[in-house]
C-alpha cells in the first residue's frame, strides 16, 4: 500500500472511531434505574426461587428468554457472576469486551453482558443500582487472608467448585462481573468504593439471550470496607418473560447492541 | 527492588507487525518489550510453565494494586494468587489490562461487519497457544502494553492514541518459569496502533541475582 493511501485509510479509520465514540458515550438512550418497588414479578412467572447464604454459591440454568432476578435483600451483599453458553461452554462471559464494546465500565439498566464471541449472554433489563464492578473481580483466598487474617469462603473458591460440578475447571474461569459492588476509578486510576450507593432490596434482572449456565457467588467484594460484617443472604428468582418488544431498550440502545443482537439471533434463526 | 543492571542478553527477536510470538521465560530472567517504531500496542498472556491452568489474572492484579493501570513496580498476579512477574522498568508509563484483546467477533460488533475478516489478536493467540496444547478456553483478560485506556469516574472507557515513542520499552522480570505469549496487535480500527501496526522487539536478559 502506498504511503498516501495508507494515510488516507488511517484518516478514515480515525474519523470513524471518533464518530463511534461520540455515539457510544452519549448515553442518552439508556433508561433511568428501576425503582426499588418497581417491576414486580407475577407469581405464575416464577420458575424457581433460591436463597443463597453468605459465603456460598449456586448454579442456575437459564433458557433463552428467561430472566434471573438477583436481590441484595439487606444491602450488604455483593454478588459475583460467571456465565457459560450451555451448548458450548467455551463461549462465556467476557468482561473486557463488555466494557470495551459499550465504551463504559459502568453496567446499568439497558446494557448487555457480552460473550467472547461477540454475542449477548445477558441483558440488564431491570436494575435499581447501577453500581456494579467489571474490573476488580471477586474475593480470593488471598484477599480474605489479608482482610480478615484468615482464609474464609471466597468467590474464587466458589467458582472453582461451581465449575467443577458442571465438568469445567480452572481454565474455564474468566474474569467475573460483581453486582452491588459500587466501584469507580478516580482521576489517578485508584479504585473508590461508594458505600452510599448500596440499598437494601437492590435488584437486577438479567435476561438470558442464549441458553446459559450461570454461577453466582455471594461473598463480600474485596474492596468493601464493611467486611466481614457485610454478609447476608441473597435471593435469586428465575422467571419467565414475555418476548422482548421490537423497541426493547437493551436491543436498541446503540449500534453496537443492534449488531451484537443480530449475531446472537443468528444462533437461533 | 528491581535491579538497574540490565543483565546480559540471551535472546533477541524482532516480532513483525501483526504477528504472534511465545517463549518460556525462566525465573529471574527479564523480558524487555521494545516498541521499535512507537504507537504500537502489545497484547500479552502469561502462564505458569509448570501448570498452564495457572495464568495471569487481570482482576487479581488490579485488586492487589488498588489501581486500574499497570506501571513500574506492578506485581502481575496469577489466578492462584501468586506473583508471576514484576514490571521492573518502564519508559512509557501507560499500560492497560481491562480492555482485552481484539477479535474478529468483537471487531464486527464494535466497528461493523466489514471488519470481521481483519486479522486480530485473538486469532494470533489461538494459533500461538495451539503450539503449546492450549485453546481458546485458555484466553483470559490479557495485558496491553503501551495501550492508553483511561477509565473516567463515570465509567467512560476509551482507547486513546498509542502513547509510546520509538524505542520505549517495558521490562517484565519472571518470578517463576513462565510461558509468555504475545500478539503484536494488528488492530487498525482504533488509535492504539496509530492505525498502522509496526514491528516490536523482544529481548531476554539474565538478571543479576537480587
Ligand atoms: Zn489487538
Amino acid at each position: 500500500m502506498s504511503a498516501a493511501s495508507k494515510a488516507e485509510r488511517a484518516a478514515a479509520n480515525r474519523r470513524r472511531y471518533e464518530e463511534l465514540r461520540a455515539a457510544g458515550q452519549e448515553l442518552k438512550q439508556l433508561p433511568a434505574p428501576t425503582a426499588l418497588d418497581g417491576a414486580p414479578i407475577a407469581a405464575d412467572a416464577v420458575v424457581q426461587t433460591e436463597q443463597v447464604p453468605p459465603g456460598w454459591h449456586t448454579t442456575v440454568r437459564l433458557s433463552r428468554g428467561e430472566a434471573l432476578r438477583i436481590i441484595d435483600d439487606h444491602g450488604r451483599s455483593s454478588v459475583s457472576l460467571l456465565a457459560w453458553r450451555s451448548e458450548d461452554p467455551t463461549e462465556r462471559i467476557n468482561c473486557a469486551d463488555t466494557v470495551k464494546v459499550q465504551w463504559s465500565a459502568a453496567l446499568s439498566k439497558g446494557r448487555m453482558i457480552l460473550s467472547d464471541m461477540g454475542r449477548v449472554l445477558l441483558a440488564v433489563i431491570e436494575d435499581t443500582s447501577g453500581a456494579h464492578d467489571l474490573l476488580v473481580g471477586g474475593s480470593t483466598a488471598d484477599s480474605t487472608l489479608s482482610a480478615y487474617g484468615e482464609v474464609t469462603r471466597n468467590t474464587q473458591a466458589n467458582f472453582i467448585s461451581a465449575a467443577a460440578k458442571i465438568g469445567l475447571g480452572l481454565r474455564d474461569i474468566p474474569p467475573c462481573v460483581t453486582f452491588f459492588a459500587p466501584v469507580t476509578t478516580d482521576a489517578a486510576g485508584r479504585f473508590v468504593w461508594h458505600a452510599a450507593r448500596k440499598h437494601a432490596g437492590d435488584f437486577v434482572d438479567l435476561r438470558a439471550e442464549m441458553n446459559l449456565i450461570v454461577a453466582v457467588s455471594n461473598c463480600a467484594h474485596p474492596l468493601d470496607p464493611a467486611r466481614p460484617a457485610a454478609t447476608a443472604p441473597i435471593t435469586l428468582i428465575r422467571h419467565r418473560l414475555p418476548p422482548p418488544a421490537v423497541d426493547d431498550v437493551c436491543r436498541t440502545a446503540s449500534e453496537e447492541a443492534v449488531r451484537a443482537y443480530a449475531f446472537t439471533d443468528q444462533l437461533f434463526a | 527492588m528491581p535491579s538497574t543492571d540490565p543483565g546480559h542478553l540471551v535472546y533477541g527477536f524482532d516480532i513483525p507487525a501483526e504477528r504472534p510470538w511465545s517463549r518460556v521465560l525462566k525465573r529471574g530472567q527479564t523480558l524487555r518489550i521494545i516498541d521499535s517504531e512507537g504507537e504500537q500496542a502489545v497484547d500479552a498472556l502469561i502462564y505458569a510453565a509448570a501448570d498452564t491452568a495457572e495464568r495471569y489474572s487481570a482482576q487479581d492484579t488490579l485488586r492487589v494494586q488498588g489501581s486500574a493501570y499497570l506501571e513500574l513496580g506492578t506485581r502481575l498476579i496469577s489466578n492462584r494468587g501468586r506473583v508471576m512477574a514484576r514490571i521492573t522498568a518502564d519508559t512509557c508509563g501507560r499500560h492497560d489490562t481491562s480492555a482485552g484483546c481484539c477479535s474478529c467477533e468483537s471487531n464486527a460488533v464494535r466497528f461493523g461487519e466489514a471488519t470481521r475478516y481483519l486479522h486480530a489478536c485473538r486469532e494470533n493467540f489461538i494459533l500461538e497457544l495451539s503450539r503449546h496444547g492450549l485453546t481458546k478456553r485458555d484466553i483470559v483478560s490479557n495485558l496491553n502494553f503501551f495501550m492508553n485506556v483511561p477509565i473516567e469516574p463515570t465509567g467512560n472507557f476509551t482507547v486513546l492514541d498509542g502513547p509510546s515513542s520509538p524505542g520505549n520499552y517495558v521490562d517484565v522480570t519472571a518470578e517463576m518459569d513462565l510461558l509468555f505469549v504475545i500478539s503484536n496487535c494488528p488492530q487498525v480500527n482504533n488509535p492504539c496502533n496509530g492505525f498502522d501496526p509496526t514491528p516490536i522487539r523482544v529481548e531476554i536478559r539474565e538478571t543479576a541475582a537480587a
